[in-house]
């Protein structure tokens, strides 16, 4: 019976999927009515808080709305009825009062376990900070010296429809946080600009990254895979576009992992006097400006009217490099332009400050090096 | 006898300092900007229609969903139950007019000034309002466009109209009442909107003071919602939200109000429960300022904060179960009949008592971690704003609109108009409830393709239900030019109270001479 139900349903949802025939494959979607369980204590006991809720719900409401419904069919003045003329009954009226009363009194001690088991942030295996960014994520491994961005990879060509949508489309990020299976993480988060939340359904975690706070949530699963999440406070256009994408691997894959990032990270100290052609800096600029600040700035580099500049013929582009480069690690006070040098690396903003001067119809010519960034990071 | 309306069509509408006819006009605007957020709504949905940007772009849609909130909010509920106010409360307690009636015309008048400010904004450099009805600090502040000046400057507006407009109500049922209307005499609606002008009174200065904190630190370098400035975000949220909170009730109480004179109308039986019905408004009233921080369960707030808050918030359900409990024995062994009022408070109470049930799902803080923010948050308010506040609006302007203007609207058009509302609404906000639950953030301009299915079938729920609001404009102006007229006083079968005594259609002046309340 259930199955029938659940195939019929299933076959009503169909037709509205064939409208989308072309660009999306149905059957490649999973479709959920309901919360995910998850993979955590934390998420498994929302999970079931909801359940009792909705179940305690359904029966008041089959109870009272049934009853209503008898009602408008049994006292209708077209069957000939009678209206008769009581206003109040103290008993009722008490019981009506007291019982839902003591619902909520039995209700209040499941909600406050499972409260108490959102907040069970003590002892840590490992701690995460978690930093929120408008439009990315950023993670460091605390007191491991590995830090990175968590973009989204879905290209802007799927987005505007002028590419087929890929199968993770909005669901897909550069690098993905990755933490181990059986360990206890806490996640520490915060916002660098305006107010993100930082969202992983399965983990049942969710919490504000609010700028100059710092907020505490955990997880702990055995079951190794892939869970997505999203940003769910409002921060501005972007915000559709910042998913989280969470990696649980077993520990020694996730030891192999981190390792693997730690010489990544000497490599990279290790070449950043490197020369770069222009060349070379166009095209890593033109990636990083796609990520970073084509988002404000627009793809073609002419900003949007009053809101955020173009950086098309503006004059700090046409400037001095120290001016330019300075407004990237510096950011501007007061606007939406932040700081970019904890977002970027050294190798990101001489690319991207370079593109800027290079692109558009800009021409200034000139190459900015990594080295140069670095000198100005460290004259400051 | 008193004298009749100007002739003159600009003295009339602009000077006016009668109730009635500021009642009109707070009803006309209040749809006009009904339309407007509606059309918001619409592009919206549109957009959402199918994953991927189609038709807009993100910095348009975030527009489009403040403004949706604001305009609809502000701009179309509130001023609609102020419109029934000044119609209805003199004629329900036997008053001639409003106590200060001059300050009636310009508690109106301030409104379109306000809106055409804050709708401005849309065309200029920058764009309007991007940082949701709810405008949380920084993205408002110092990510905000150089137009969020123009934006507080209308909720100051629109909040010093709502104080006036508190003001008057207050004024005028303390001391117009007929003789003989004590306080525990007078109609549903009356008392809710009493208590409805006391909120407003205490929270709208509140927000105004949220606005102002605002303006000082977008352009006088103060630092209230700055942390690097020695400030703090979540400041804003405790100061929005003690707003905020009280401000869903000034919406609902006064429909609470509405169902309850229709419902015993209909059921030619008297209200339940009066008695107990006030209290549970008063004690809701009450409430209300003490849960606010129930919308912040994922800001960090100490575990001692988030238990005292969800606790306080589960306590709401009592005194809401309370009235929907008495709505239902109003019902029980009377003479039912199911005009067009009476069907939009029916649904009133099923679809409230829904939206009840997920507010008490929100309460439980663990679960609120999943829910928040997401699209069952936004289907949990339509349907107690939507099915709520707006259907017992429609509700109460069918019911009166035969004693306003003599004419009977078209019953069938009325009956056809509900179940297309009805169906188009559950078609729209059901769906929602789905796509939270499985994910799916509220203002998002775009969406994963898993939620495909359910936004396109909300998507097509909500284009019937604005469909559904031209019907009912039609039915409306076709009523007021061409319905058929009527002279009964008492109008319906089972209509009680004073403004179902003075002749139909209501004359200009009513109760020169005070009624009698034995």
């Amino acid at each position: 019976m259930m199955k029938r139900a659940k195939a019929l349903f299933l076959g009503l949802l169909r037709p509205s999927s064939l409208l989308l025939a072309g660009s999306v494959s149905a059957e490649s979607v999973t479709r959920q009515l309901n919360m995910p369980r998850g993979v955590t204590e934390v998420s498994q006991a929302a999970y079931d808080i909801h359940m009792i809720m909705i179940w305690i719900c359904t029966v008041i409401g089959v109870l009272v709305l049934g009853f209503m419904f008898y009602v408008m069919f049994a006292h209708r003045k077209s069957k000939g009825v009678t209206a008769a003329n009581f206003h109040e009954n103290l008993v009722v009226e008490v019981l009506w009062t007291v019982i839902p009363a003591l619902i909520l009194i039995v209700m209040a001690v499941p909600a406050t376990t499972a409260l108490l088991k959102v907040y069970d942030t003590e002892n840590p295996d490992i701690d995460i900070k978690v930093t929120g960014y408008q439009w990315k994520w950023q993670y460091e491994y605390i007191g491991e010296g590995v830090k990175f961005m968590s973009e989204l990879r879905t290209s802007q060509d799927e987005i505007y429809g002028r590419a087929p949508k890929g199968e993770h489309y909005l669901r897909e990020v550069t690098q993905p946080l990755v933490i181990p299976t059986n360990k206890k993480v806490r996640f520490l988060i915060t916002g660098n600009d305006v107010i993100h939340s930082w969202w992983v359904p399965d983990f049942g975690v969710k919490r504000d990254a609010v700028p100059g706070l710092f907020t505490a949530a955990w997880t702990k699963t055995d079951q190794p895979g892939t869970y997505v999440g999203e940003c769910t406070e409002l921060c501005g256009l972007g915000h559709a576009f910042m998913p989280v994408v969470v990696e649980v691997k077993e520990e020694a894959e996730y030891e192999a992992w981190l390792a693997g990032k730690k010489e990544e990270a000497a490599i990279y100290a290790s070449t950043i006097g490197k020369q770069w052609t222009f060349d070379e800096l166009m095209v890593k600029g033109e990636q990083v400006y796609g990520r970073s600040c084509a988002g404000c700035h627009q793809v073609n580099g002419e900003g949007i009217t009053g809101v955020f500049p173009a950086l098309k013929d503006s004059p700090i582009a046409l400037g001095p490099a120290e001016g330019h480069i300075a407004i990237l690690i510096d950011g501007v006070a007061g606007s939406a332009m932040q700081s970019f040098a904890e977002q970027l690396s050294e190798v990101e903003i001489a690319a991207v400050v370079h593109y800027e001067r290079n692109a558009w119809g800009n021409d200034v010519g000139d190459i900015v090096q990594p080295i140069n960034v670095l000198n100005f990071k460290q004259s400051q | 006898m008193a004298h009749g309306p100007s002739q003159n069509f600009f003295s009339r509408w602009l000077f006016s300092t009668n109730h009635k006819d500021i009642g009109t006009l707070y009803l006309w605007f209040s749809f006009a900007m009904f339309l407007l957020g509606g059309f918001f709504a619409m592009v919206i949905r549109a957009e959402l229609f199918q994953p991927g940007m189609q038709l807009i772009k993100p910095e348009f849609f975030v527009q489009m969903t403040t403004m949706h909130g604001l305009v609809m909010v502000f701009g179309a509920i509130m001023p609609a139950f102020v419109g029934l106010a000044n119609w209805m409360i003199p004629m329900m307690i036997g008053a001639p007019d409003m106590a200060l009636p001059r300050m009636n015309n310009l508690s109106f008048w301030i409104l379109p000034f306000a809106f055409t400010i804050l709708t401005s904004t849309l065309f200029m450099e920058g764009g309007g309002p991007n940082f949701g009805w709810t405008f949380y600090a920084p993205l408002s502040t110092t990510y905000a466009p150089d137009t969020v000046n123009y934006f507080i400057f209308g909720v100051h507006m629109m909040g010093a109209s709502s104080i006036m407009g508190s003001i008057n109500i207050i004024a005028t049922v303390m001391n117009m009442r007929a003789p003989g209307m004590t306080y525990m005499k007078m109609p549903l609606f009356v008392w809710t909107w009493v208590i409805t002008a006391f909120l407003l009174v205490a929270v709208m200065p509140v927000l105004a003071g949220a606005v102002t904190m605002m303006l000082m630190d977008i352009n006088f370098g103060t630092s209230f919602f700055d942390a690097a400035g020695g400030g703090d975000p979540v400041l804003f949220q405790h100061v929005f939200w003690f707003f905020g909170h009280p401000e869903v009730y000034i919406i609902i109480l006064p429909a609470f109000g509405v169902v309850s004179q229709i419902i015993p109308t209909f059921s030619r039986k008297p209200l339940f429960g009066y008695s107990s019905m006030v209290y549970a408004t008063a004690s809701i009233a009450f409430l209300s300022f003490i849960v606010w921080a129930h919308h912040m369960f994922t800001v960090g707030m100490p575990i001692a904060g988030e238990l005292y808050f969800m606790y306080a918030t589960m306590l709401i359900a009592v005194p809401t179960g309370v009235k929907v409990f008495n709505w239902i024995t109003t019902m029980y062994k009377g003479a039912l009949t199911f005009e067009t009022p009476m069907l939009f408070s029916i649904a009133f109470v099923i679809l409230f008592t829904f939206g009840g049930f997920t507010g008490m799902m929100l309460s439980i803080a663990a679960a609120d971690t999943q829910y928040h923010d997401t699209y069952f948050v936004v289907a949990h308010f339509h349907y107690v704003m939507v099915a709520g506040a707006v259907f017992s609006g429609t509700a109460a302007v069918y019911y009166w609109l035969p004693k306003w203007c003599g004419r009977m609207y078209d019953e069938t058009m009325g009956k056809v108009q509900f179940w297309i509302a009805f169906i188009a609404f559950n078609i729209t906000f059901m769906p929602q409830h789905f796509l939270g639950l499985a994910g799916m953030p509220r203002r998002y301009s775009d969406y994963g393709l898993q939620f495909t299915d359910w936004n396109m079938v909300s998507s097509i729920g909500a284009f019937l239900y604005g469909g559904a609001q031209l019907l009912f404009l039609y039915n409306v102006i076709r009523t007021i030019g061409w319905g058929k007229p009527i002279d009964d006083p008492q109008v319906w079968e089972g209509a009680e109270g004073l403004e179902w005594t003075v002749p139909t259609p209501a004359p200009f002046h009513t109760f020169s001479t005070p009624p009698v309340v034995k």
